[in-house]
């Protein structure tokens, strides 16, 4: 990746979720030269780990097939990865990024044959299931990876099984002997779409999320309906893999709280929604499947509307009005039991389910001021849209917290407000 | 660019390929069969040297090039050649991967790559080199119809990238329903109180930009033309017409406020005091800071009642079933109106879902600070009593019918979109729903219309073939259907943005109208150089047709979803290429095959399926087509191969653009030509539709049903032709449908075409 040219009407897009890559793609076609740069050893960020999307219900990997296709089209696009950028200096129209890339330890000859992840015998956790499960040290992220290239893992490194991934490997695709590189990056413009992480879930103490195996968060019930997830596509709960049918949802599981993110994560309400039929897909009209939404407000804006009330319609889901004050364990059943009010007719319960699935908070992935000076974040640490970033413009998550739709209306304004400055680049340079 | 077709084939041995493949006899196929004039073996083909040496040839003149390697998916950064006609046998993912490496399954999986080879080199005969569209118009002008706080930020930020524009507006001023606001909900930390709403500032930027055309009192009389050449009549009040050239269109149209005069039952109409949201931003306004007074008396406001989901969230005639999102949060700041004017009034908001998403929690939290009272109930009725008003309600919290009274009530109703006709409300699909709905004597294809929601004024009066708005999508407005891609309407190069595409606020307007603008950048950019826009972006080819041979039977003209074929005078197809996907349904409509594309056409698929080499009946080696969607059936295909799922060694699989470019006249070549069955995977149609065509695998669908009669003339079972939705999901599913097909076959006997 030496071949890189850079320039003040380059735009640099960081993060390579579905933000990052719809504002790399639409500037690409723009005719832009755009670099995109990635943490993870693949693109497509947190939504190719969802198993669908709401309201319709369909599966995230479409779009990115579609967005990949168009990647693989465009010569105005460079894509780094296993890259975090470091350090931001200069203004809007001429900045000096640092961009710091982890070795792969392998090259462009990879073919994703497989043959090293065939030899490779030790396993690491894997980051693609939230570390649910293990894969192979020699890996390809997962099927939609794109490079489509295998990445040995750095704990093998100097060991035996890096050696017999190099030896399986025919197209001396491997190097063991790669090393971390780091290069400044001249560029014009930067869109910032570095995503959202789900808040510790462990932080909320009465919920028990790490004290108890039943607890976990919608991101890892995401995961467990996927064939290729750790329950290989079955909710099975984690203490005793028994099917989970019974299963309480907590909204604001983190959000709307003093004590945690002040904010409303927006997404959550129908992520609950529709994880909620993901029990009839799996159960049918099995009369066990359950589920049980525990909320403050239903917040199914605009026409999301019509999903809320399809699920209202649901005789599985039913709605507790009520911000769940505890959970203790059942022993004997492995259950979760859950404690509050009901507040409509202030009913006391105590509600065993076999899951509890917390709609975790939204919760900003990056902390832009250890990066970049004079960017303006919000109490939560968001970056702040409508104000003057100079030159460096949020997208996605980075912005807010935001669901696919609007994170993809957030990133083409984005690609916008950088074309804008590149624009002025060339005028000026014309 | 040369005429003179040079043919290269290149076989690759490496993952595998040449320990599991004799690849001398592909070699011998490519060279014999498939006449490719030049052919070689390579060991590891997408490493620099063989890409060099492919390279060579093609500097040597080769410019028909077939890649026996991995599938279309992989290695495309390798694989990445200009100036050629390029296909790809997917031997690796489709062939070697999907089958088990032992020797009883060796000769079947010999049979399946050279049939792959086979399909590759009579393909690449029927391809030709995609140019650009010689029709492309390179306007570089926006136009923006509308102009509130939508249509103003997309001119705004459209020329602040250097575009010129021009900005159509209905009344006599710009600014739309934000300039009848007092303030407006917070847009930046620490999102505590009302701010001003900025639409002065942004009308005296628009005035000083001296790229931007503002045209009040007009509205666009007609719309004509593609991307990169529209033209459009903009008229006066006055009657004066002007026409205009652009590249790309931005609706902006907005929204109206839905008639509070639907919901007496709460008062409005029968109290002045009574007022919607509008209505009391006007006493704001009036009032300047001061003492809210009420309409009917003058007298100040002491008490305040908002309504939430007046005529919202409802399942009654005439209301609105969706939520407009932004009221929970404009009621806040109205309640604020009057706490910040003076503490004591006691501002009330009855609501049964407080919707604040987003930093709306914060405003929602400083409400709470300056003492607004929040109810969780649902409102009954409004009466009067005295001078006062009574509001009727169910306190959910309490579980109790109760009531309270107020000096006013304000009713939080929803946002009605100003999207013109509704085009679709009387348009069939397809020319085949059009015959079956005037066979049966039912008028099926009126679909209902959204009540409250229809507007009967055209916005761009566009003069498509397929009517003079965009399609609506839901409740009225002209949304995108897509998730991942907010702003694909259809129709090409015009771009909804704003209350018009969704309920939404003035943030997410701002932020909406500023990637609209960068869209309709885009579409310019792109149709100047003859490219096609989203989802195939970038791709040169466009349809072309024999006109000799058209009977103008329009289906193509009906069911293109993207409105692009027009009709002549003369009653022939006007293809307006800029307008163009490129999905190919006009293709797979056409019944006397006459539409083509450089690269794909009812003969680069027919050559294919017919160059499979068909065993004889006797031979108990059946044959299934699949035609697979690329886009997920195919995807979905290779990820099989990927994780070694196994599937029957008897299908040939053609990746398709869309199920919409099918031809029926592929099913009876396949018929004829032998295979015991056709299978088409496509994406899932009806309402959550995920075909990226909109209408492609659902007109498949329609096609489909008819081909019983075909099959029953030549006597064969309708079993053999199925349609089925997949997903790109559908790793192991669709193995197993193949697999089951081969069961169907096994059942029902061979086809009795084989050898003829």
């Amino acid at each position: 990746m030496t071949d890189i040219v850079a320039t003040n009407e380059t735009i640099l897009v960081v993060g390579g979720g579905i933000s990052g890559m719809t504002a790399a793609i639409e500037a690409a076609e723009c005719g832009k030269d755009v670099i995109l740069v990635e943490k993870a050893p693949s693109l497509g960020g947190r939504v190719s780990q969802l198993y669908k999307y709401f309201p319709k219900l369909c599966f995230p990997t479409c779009g990115l097939e579609i967005n990949q296709r168009r990647m693989k089209a465009n010569k105005n696009l460079h894509i780094l990865t296993l890259s975090e950028v470091t350090n931001i200096a200069g203004d809007s129209g001429n900045f000096t990024a640092t961009v710091k890339t982890a070795p792969r330890y392998v090259n462009e000859n990879c073919t994703a044959c497989g043959a090293c992840g065939d030899a490779v015998t030790a396993e690491v956790d894997n980051p693609f299931n939230y570390n649910l499960d293990k894969i192979k040290a020699a890996y390809l992220p997962h099927n939609m990876a794109h490079p489509q290239r295998y990445v040995i893992d750095p704990s093998i490194i100097g060991t035996d099984e890096a050696e017999k991934a190099k030896t399986a490997c025919k197209y001396d695709a491997i190097d063991l002997d790669m090393q971390e590189t780091t290069m400044d990056l001249n560029v014009g413009a930067i869109v910032w779409a570095t995503g959202w992480k789900p808040y510790d879930a462990a932080k909320i103490q009465p919920y028990g999320y790490d004290r108890f195996d039943n607890v976990i968060t919608s991101v890892e019930f995401e995961r467990m309906m996927d064939a290729f997830g750790p329950t290989g596509g079955k909710l099975l709960r984690p203490s005793d893999g028994k099917e989970a049918k019974n299963i309480a949802f907590i909204q604001c599981a983190g959000s709307r709280d003093r004590n945690h993110l002040t904010h409303c994560s927006r997404i959550c309400c129908m992520a609950s929604l529709k994880q909620t039929t993901y029990l009839t897909e799996q159960y049918g009209d099995d009369e066990e499947a359950k589920a049980s939404i525990y909320y403050i407000d239903i917040r199914a804006i605009d026409r999301f509307e019509d999903f809320y009330q399809k699920v209202q319609d649901d005789p599985k889901v039913s709605f507790i009005k009520s911000k769940v004050a505890n959970i203790t364990l059942d022993e004997e059943s492995g259950n979760p039991v859950l404690h509050g009010v009901d507040t409509e007719g202030y009913h006391r319960y105590s509600n065993p389910h076999d899951l509890v699935v917390l709609a975790i908070g939204m919760t900003p992935n990056v902390d832009i001021s250890e990066i970049a000076s004079g960017v303006s974040t919000d109490s939560s640490g968001f970056i702040q849209v409508n104000v003057d970033n100079g030159g460096i413009f949020a997208a996605g998550c980075a912005s807010n917290a935001l669901d696919v739709n609007r994170s993809v209306q957030s990133a083409t304004a984005a690609t916008l407000h950088s074309i804008q400055v590149v624009n002025k680049v060339s005028a000026a340079e014309a | 660019m040369s005429d003179e077709k040079k043919t290269a084939a290149y076989i690759c041995k490496g993952c595998g390929l040449g320990d599991r493949l004799d690849c001398t006899e592909l070699t011998t196929i490519a060279e014999k069969e498939g006449k490719a004039e030049i052919v070689r073996e390579h060991e590891f083909l997408c490493n620099a040297d063989g890409v060099a040496m492919i390279q060579k040839d093609i500097d040597e003149g080769a410019n028909r090039i077939i890649i026996n390697a991995c599938s279309r998916r992989a290695k495309t950064e390798a694989f990445n050649f200009e100036n050629v006609a390029m296909t790809r046998a997917n031997l690796r993912e489709g062939v070697i991967w999907s089958q088990p490496d032992t020797d009883d399954a060796r000769e079947t999986t010999q049979e399946m790559a050279a049939d792959y080879v086979r399909m590759a080199c009579a393909e690449i005969k029927f391809m030709s080199i995609p140019e650009e569209n010689p029709e492309h118009g390179s306007n570089k002008r926006l136009l923006v119809v509308g102009g509130g706080i939508s249509g103003m930020t997309s001119a705004i930020e459209a020329a602040r990238a250097g575009y010129e524009v021009i900005l159509v507006e209905k009344t006599g001023t710009l600014g739309g329903m934000a300039a009848q606001l007092y303030k407006r909900v917070p847009d930046h930390e620490d999102y505590a109180d009302p701010q001003d709403t900025g639409v002065p500032e942004m009308i005296a930027e628009i005035g000083a930009d001296g790229l931007i055309t503002v045209k009040l009192d007009s509205t666009i009389t007609r719309t004509s033309g593609a991307p990169g050449q529209f033209s459009v009549d903009i008229t006066k009040e006055s009657g004066v017409t002007e026409t205009e050239n652009v590249g790309a269109i931005i609706q902006a149209s907005g929204f109206t406020n839905y008639d509070a005069n639907n919901l007496p039952h709460l008062g409005y109409g029968k109290s002045p005091d009574v007022v919607d949201q509008a209505g009391l931003e006007a006493l704001a306004r009036a009032a300047d800071g001061g003492a809210i007074k009420r309409p009917s008396d003058g007298k100040e406001v002491t008490s305040v009642a908002f309504i939430q989901c007046a005529g919202q969230r409802s399942s009654k005639k005439g209301e609105l079933s969706y939520c407009s999102g932004h009221c929970c949060n404009t009621s806040i700041k109205q309640a604020m109106y009057f706490k910040d004017a003076n503490p004591d009034v006691d501002a009330t908001i009855i609501y049964t879902d407080l919707r604040t998403p987003g930093n709306g929690e914060d405003f929602y939290r400083s409400a709470q600070k300056k003492r607004v009272i929040f109810t969780k109930g649902e409102v009954s009725e409004v009466t009067t009593s005295g001078d006062e008003l009574e509001v009727k309600f169910n306190d959910l919290i309490l579980n109790e019918d109760t009531a309270m009274n107020a000096d006013l009530v304000v009713l939080a109703t929803g946002q009605v979109p100003n999207s013109g006709v509704n085009i679709e409300a009387a348009t069939p699909v397809s020319v085949d729903e059009v015959e079956a709905a005037a066979e049966a004597d039912e008028s099926r294809i009126n679909t209902e219309v959204d009540t409250g929601t229809v507007q009967e004024v055209s916005v761009l009066n566009l003069t498509y073939r397929q009517g003079k708005d965009l399609p609506h999508l839901r409740h009225g407005f002209s949304d995108s259907h897509f998730i991942c891609f907010p702003y694909e309407t259809r129709r090409t190069g015009i771009y909804t943005t704003g209350p018009v595409r969704r309920p939404m606020d003035i943030a997410q307007a701002k932020e909406d109208a500023t990637g609209a603008a960068l869209k309709a950048i885009q579409a310019i950019e792109n149709s100047s150089l003859g490219r096609a826009a989203h989802p195939r972006s970038g791709d040169l080819s466009y349809p072309d047709f024999r006109k000799e041979n058209c009977t103008q039977c329009k289906r193509c003209t009906v069911e293109c979803p993207f409105g692009a074929i027009d009709e002549t005078e003369d009653g022939y197809p006007l293809f307006n290429e800029s307008r163009c996907r490129r999905c190919g349904t006009c293709m797979g409509a056409c019944p006397v095959r006459i539409i083509s594309f450089a690269n794909y056409s009812v003969d680069t698929v027919g050559a294919q399926l017919k160059a499979v080499d068909m065993p004889d009946e006797f031979d108990e080696k059946p044959r299934m087509l699949v035609l697979a969607c690329e886009n997920d059936a195919y995807p979905a295909i290779d990820m099989a191969g990927m994780n070694g799922k196994r599937y029957s060694p008897y299908v040939r699989i053609v990746p398709v653009r869309c199920l919409g470019s099918v031809n029926t006249i592929w099913i009876s070549d396949a018929m004829n030509s032998g295979y015991d069955m056709v299978m088409l995977m496509g994406c899932k149609h009806g309402d959550d539709y995920q075909c990226h065509f909109v209408k492609g695998s659902e007109l498949a669908n329609i096609r489909m049903s008819k081909i019983g009669d075909t099959l029953q003339t030549l006597n064969l079972e309708p079993e053999r032709v199925v349609d089925y939705e997949v997903a790109i999901t559908d790793i192991d599913r669709i193995p197993q449908l193949i697999n089951d097909a081969a069961e169907i076959i096994e059942n029902i006997g061979m086809n009795p075409f084989k050898g003829f």
